[in-house]
């Protein structure tokens, strides 16, 4: 009969301080996330990368001069990489960047023009005590159960969640912050609104996922889904297909201003 | 080996062949409609045994059919899906109410005419569903869904209980149904491939694996042995994060924290090697029709593995001398050997009820027929019977990516410019992922992709799920669906 306390303790410490300091390792080395973008090595008339998005989250709205003004929606972006791989003339490069979480959906497009709002309405409402302590309750909204595994993944030993002060709680009346995964099908759509409701004031809500935020890969035939911001108010945008723990973490520790947003007007910074 | 054959048969005689496909070691694999040239088909797959082309039995034109539901019990769920999403009935279906719509919800036409113009819209909203009425004192029902706690997939399930009794169990699925098959129609084989990676997340690789040779028997293409090997490599990389999951969630059901944390540990250790190989940690945007979208430098393997199947050899063992772990799984959630295999149970719970199918053995893909598989089997059909299953598959797993590593030669990873058939090609691909088999039946008209038929491991194995509930007892049900290593989303679609 194994004594499993002992066991754990002999073990030592698997987890990892990551982001405090932000350089440490946190999980995902080698890994292959959102496209970089120069828009400045477009050729004149090309546009591959428009031609080849399965989710259009490459885009422009001109008919002529396409190339300067090609649009990339990273909230509809799923990483899945066909962009680089097709750019004749690698204006859109490969990206270890992960740290993608942002308050305003405008930040998640990078255009020629900038289309940011000036409104941050996150600011004022988070109170001091959040930081120190958060409770998230997850919600699939018709997702493909990456999100899930990810999610899950970010209270093993290695990410540790719980040494954030952040924890997840199984009952809607006890959160302060609704994390919405999957595209949002027409089914989930009564079960989404309800659990919100069921939710105390001051409550926040992260859209985790590139499908919950703009329904893609999801936003097509008789069950297609918008993401969740048609139905609630969402105070955090979390790209990536799946995002990583690490991005998941990056996600909640914005929403409590614990860390500085890296995304702007679609640049990362 | 020819993939597929076809047979072209009338109602009437549906039954009587069903049952001779039954008594001479066929077995059906699913059912589903398409259209040929506005024409509604349903077509049964059948497997008819070991290393022979599987068949297709179609039935053309007909809008009622005679259910075999009672000859092949797995067919009904396939049954239920069509009648929803089409005119066509099957008489004597026993529970001819919705499963893939909700109740309450419906759609304005059926998705996959070819000759309706109108896009497909789906109303409504859910409402309380059918369920077998439970003539007993005391009854109680308990609704729990689709909003459960902790980090679950969305589902609703129905229990009948008196006191810690469950006398009768349903599970609602399908709140996660997103309608993916209809909405490939007409697109281009690289969506489909990113598509079929977000069927199931967790099942990424066994899904784009069956789906790339799918496209790949159609076109009647032979990719490169590296690709082959590599995409072995990947499979059984998706085995290892998927088992270690398991046996980290097994141990939360059974309350053991310590061990669930080393299973959860083990599997992100997994994950994180997975990144380092692939650049994704669910081991996508590797795989393309062809062969893989680049190469990989898999040969690292050979230093990553073996310090976590050390690892994994310690961790299941120390699970293997725990008692208060194994006394909650012994004679759990029992399914007889009979029951596994008329509701189409398939993979580890099919094994540990003594059914030894394994498609990289029995109908080998992607080279597997060079490597060695172990397929383990138990007979007593419990939860441990399952986690015995899953920790032999999970070390064969290490076995097999040895294997590959051995064979492995530098050489091309993709096809170049891979001629697309004009006109109607047919392809079936399929896999064995670490729930069981998955299989794609797809159609491509003029390169584009017309009909896409998705049957994953979890659609099989949640039919034969409740079986296992009903008459057990509440306190045990965590346990059971844990050892059944479910996905929601691959069920759904």
């Amino acid at each position: 009969m194994r004594n499993w306390t002992l066991k754990g303790i002999a073990a030592g410490k698997a987890t990892t301080d990551w982001p405090y300091p932000d350089d440490l390792d946190n999980g995902q080395e080698r890994m292959r996330g959102f496209p970089k973008f120069d828009p400045s090595r477009c050729e004149t008339s090309c546009q591959a990368c428009i031609d080849i998005c399965p989710t259009a989250a490459l885009s422009t709205n001109r008919s002529e001069d396409i190339a300067s003004n090609v649009q990339l929606d990273f909230g509809k972006c799923i990483n899945c990489q066909i962009c680089i791989e097709t750019c004749p003339t690698d204006a859109l490069q490969n990206s270890a960047d992960f740290m993608f979480a942002a308050k305003n959906r405008n930040d998640l497009i990078r255009s020629q023009q900038p289309v940011t709002e000036a409104a941050d309405r996150l600011r004022s409402k988070i109170e001091k005590h959040f930081k120190g302590s958060l409770h998230v309750r997850h919600i699939d909204a018709g997702s493909c159960n990456g999100c899930e595994s990810e999610l899950a993944a970010t209270t093993n030993p290695y990410y540790n969640l719980h040494r954030l002060g952040i924890f997840f709680t199984p009952s809607p009346r006890f959160a302060d912050v609704l994390l919405v995964t999957g595209t949002v099908v027409p089914q989930m759509i009564g079960p989404l609104q309800r659990t919100y409701q069921a939710m105390p004031n001051p409550k926040f809500v992260i859209a985790g996922g590139t499908c919950s935020i703009s329904g893609a890969p999801f936003d097509f035939g008789y069950a297609a889904g918008n993401g969740a911001d048609p139905f609630l108010p969402v105070d955090v945008y979390l790209p990536g297909c799946p995002p990583s723990p690490a991005s998941f973490i990056f996600a909640l520790l914005l929403l409590t201003e614990r860390v500085e947003q890296k995304l702007k007007d679609g640049n990362y910074e | 080996m020819e993939p597929l054959t076809r047979q072209v048969t009338e109602p009437d005689q549906l039954i009587e062949l069903a049952s001779t496909i039954n008594n001479t070691g066929g077995r059906f694999i699913m059912a589903y409609l398409r259209y040929s040239e506005n024409i509604p088909e349903v077509v049964y797959l059948v497997d008819q045994g070991s290393n022979l082309a599987f068949t297709e039995l179609v039935l053309r034109n007909h809008t009622r059919l005679p259910s075999l539901s009672e000859v092949a019990p797995l067919l009904n769920w396939y049954e239920r899906e069509i009648m929803d999403l089409s005119e066509i009935e099957f008489e004597g279906n026993p529970e001819p109410f919705p499963l893939v719509l909700l109740e309450g919800m419906s759609l304005s036409i059926g998705p996959f005419n070819p000759s309706q113009t109108q896009v497909p819209e789906l109303f409504g909203t859910p409402t309380q569903p059918k369920l077998p009425e439970v003539i007993e004192d005391q009854v109680q029902d308990l609704f729990w869904g689709p909003v459960r706690g902790d980090i679950l997939e969305s589902g609703e399930f129905h229990f009948a209980y008196i006191g810690e009794q469950i006398l009768h169990y349903t599970p609602r699925l399908f709140y996660k149904h997103r309608g993916i098959e209809s909405g490939l129609t007409g697109s281009s084989l690289t969506k489909g491939l990113v598509l079929a990676e977000r069927v199931s997340g967790v099942g990424s690789v066994s899904h784009a694996v069956a789906y790339c040779a799918a496209i790949e028997n159609a076109f009647q293409l032979e990719i490169p042995t590296r690709a082959q090997l590599i995409r072995i490599i990947l499979s059984e990389l998706e085995r290892i994060y998927n088992n270690f999951h398991f046996f980290a969630n097994l141990c939360k059901t059974t309350t053991l924290k310590v061990g669930e944390a080393f299973g959860a540990l083990l599997e992100e250790e997994a994950k994180q090697i997975n990144c380092k190989i692939t650049g994704n940690r669910l081991l996508r945007n590797v795989l393309a029709v062809g062969g893989l979208r680049r190469d990989l430098a898999v040969e690292e393997l050979s230093t990553l593995l073996p310090p976590l199947r050390r690892k994994a050899e310690d961790y299941l063992e120390a699970l293997s001398d725990t008692q208060s772990h194994l006394d909650r799984l012994i004679g759990t959630g029992i399914l007889s050997q009979n029951l596994a295999f008329e509701f189409g149970a398939t993979g580890p719970v099919a094994s540990a009820s003594a059914i030894a199918r394994d498609l990289r053995v029995n109908h080998p893909y992607s080279g597997y027929q060079n490597i060695q598989i172990d397929v383990t089997t138990r007979s007593s059909g419990d939860a441990l019977a399952r986690a015995e299953v899953r920790k032999s598959a999970l070390f064969n797993a290490f076995t097999i990516i040895e294997q590959a590593l051995s064979l492995i030669q530098p050489g091309p990873t993709k096809l170049d410019n891979i001629p697309v058939p004009p006109g109607t090609v047919d392809g079936l691909g399929w896999s064995e992922g670490p729930r069981g088999s998955c299989f794609y039946a797809i159609r491509i008209r003029d390169g584009l992709l017309e009909r896409v038929k998705i049957k994953s491991a979890s659609f099989s194995n949640w039919k034969v799920f409740p079986l296992t509930v009903h008459s057990t007892n509440m306190m045990d049900y965590a346990i059971n669906e844990a050892s059944f290593g479910l996905t929601i989303a691959g069920a759904d679609r």
